[in-house]
């Protein structure tokens, strides 16, 4: 027996609803994110993710209040991303009951601000959030213009659409060093597609670090999921093939365990 | 866990019947996630580190995060390891959970660093080893096999799954018991690279290395077997 793959539907929240489309019919408030990690909780996801893309920082109080009710109906893990830029964020997201606490774009800014969590927090409760995509010329070979990064791929920000000219794998690297607990990989190529994980990038990643890494990016069909594990991935994450009810997540958890996979 | 179990679980105890638990809040851990997994477990709690309280309670669960040292001092600079060794000395149950199992062991050893623990059992918490097919920290849902007549882990199957979240763990369990008259610890252990333990339950004093709080209904149906021992 070893370790079960993670299956982790990711949660987008904005202002404590729930964003992008709902497609469960026996909810009474689909957009309300506790009801949803109830629903998912009950279909047998191992973790939850909440990703908290609430602008105004007044609305913040939201964030917390959600967290907190979670928390309090539901008992498997919980992470929550989004806006975080402080050992103080963190602190205040535990104390709501988050679990975990995932960061992004402000350690890119500042990679000492994951040293700081990991010291004051432990490396368990922090998940390096990696926005990354393929940097490749036109012709689909190497990147002409002479900022293309060792492995190929780079880190971005602002979901996406800002590259940064940092290299994905040895960002993911040095992340783990300054004490990641787990790296959570996002593919900003595949994101949306329904297309699958990008695989090449996961085994990228996996070889660089030896903490667990998460597929994100990219899930369509069951069969993505096992894919990803196949490429080295410990967790495997999607949001909107699970919030359309397209996939459930029994279903994946059925192909993983087709593939050989231990799941819970 | 099956539905009947399930329910067999949740079935409310009479008032009279709830037990006393108290989370000890020092500054480490999940007090939040305890207390709610608590209270479905059937049992009254009270997260504190007020004295009185927590060597009332019929039951005392210790939980802790992060760095072993830091939490050690954590726990002194509460006077937790006072009230724990006050407890314990009077029979009074204490269940320590994921650091808050770690610190009951003789030391600790994290990125070469020694520090001392609480010693109610000898041994080291060391680093677990990272291969091609294992990453650290060993995070996510896995099975124990549980010790021979284990109370803790009464009518949960041998395929139910735990949640755990740790970089170290204790590889060799060091007590032996040689006074027959002495009830022998019951040492549970799971697997990830290489075999660690998982939980302990030795007179009054039980532990877990994974977090029934956040193991779902699995986690429930063990947290209920302390509450229903205490």
């Amino acid at each position: 027996m070893s370790v079960a793959v993670r299956v982790i539907p990711c949660l987008d929240v904005d202002a404590g609803r729930v964003v992008k489309g709902v497609n469960f019919t026996n909810l009474r408030d689909a957009g309300d994110p506790v009801e949803m990690a109830k629903v998912y909780d009950a279909e047998g996801a191992d973790e939850l993710t909440f990703l908290d893309i609430t602008a105004s920082s007044s609305d913040r109080e939201t964030t917390y209040d959600v967290v907190r009710r979670t928390a309090e109906q539901v008992f498997i893990p919980l992470t929550v991303g989004g806006g975080v830029r402080s050992g103080d964020d963190v602190d205040r997201l535990l104390r709501a009951g988050a679990d975990k606490v995932g960061v992004n774009t402000a350690a890119v800014a500042r990679p000492e601000l994951i040293r700081e969590i990991a010291e004051r927090f432990g490396s368990q409760v922090l998940v390096l959030s990696v926005d990354a995509r393929r940097r490749v010329a036109d012709d689909g070979t190497a990147d002409a213009s002479g900022t293309a990064t060792p492995s190929g791929f780079e880190v971005t920000t602002h979901g996406g659409r800002r590259g940064t000219g940092v290299d994905a794998v040895e960002w993911a690297r040095r992340a783990a060093e300054l004490g990641a607990g787990e790296i959570l990989l996002n593919s900003m190529d595949a994101d949306g597609t329904r297309d699958g994980y990008d695989t090449e990038m996961i085994e990228a990643v996996r070889r660089h670090v030896s903490v667990p890494v998460i597929a994100s990016g990219g899930a369509g069909r069951p069969d993505h999921f096992p894919a990803a594990v196949h490429a080295g991935a410990d967790a495997v994450l999607a949001a909107s093939v699970f919030h359309f009810g397209d996939l459930r997540i029994g279903e994946v958890k059925s192909a993983l365990r087709a593939a050989g996979a231990a799941v819970r | 866990m099956t539905a009947e179990r399930t329910a067999e679980r949740t079935a409310e105890p009479g008032e009279a019947a709830r037990k006393k638990t108290v989370v000890f809040d020092y500054g480490f851990g999940n007090v939040r996630s305890a207390e709610r997994a608590l209270l479905r477990a059937g049992a009254d709690v009270e997260i504190t580190r007020d004295y009185e309280a927590a060597m009332s309670a019929d039951g005392l669960l210790v939980p802790g995060v992060g760095a072993f040292a830091a939490c050690m001092e954590g726990l002194r600079s509460a006077r937790g390891d006072w009230i724990i060794e006050r407890r314990l000395a009077g029979g009074r149950p204490v269940l320590g959970i994921c650091v808050g199992m770690q610190i009951l062991f003789a030391r600790g050893v994290e990125h070469g660093v020694e520090a001392e623990g609480m010693g109610e059992w000898p041994g080291t918490v060391g680093p677990l080893k990272a291969d091609a097919d294992h990453a650290v920290p060993h995070m996510g849902w896995n099975t124990v096999t549980p010790a021979e007549g284990s109370r803790l882990f009464e009518g949960l199957a041998p395929d139910d799954r735990y949640y755990f979240v740790h970089s170290y763990a204790v590889h060799d369990w060091e007590l032996t018991v040689t006074n027959p008259a002495m009830p022998p610890p019951l040492v549970s252990w799971a697997e990830h690279g290489a075999p660690f333990v998982a939980a302990v339950e030795n007179g009054p004093l039980w532990a877990t290395q994974f977090h029934p709080e956040k193991s779902g209904d699995c986690g429930a149906r063990l947290l209920a077997n302390w509450v229903a021992s205490l």
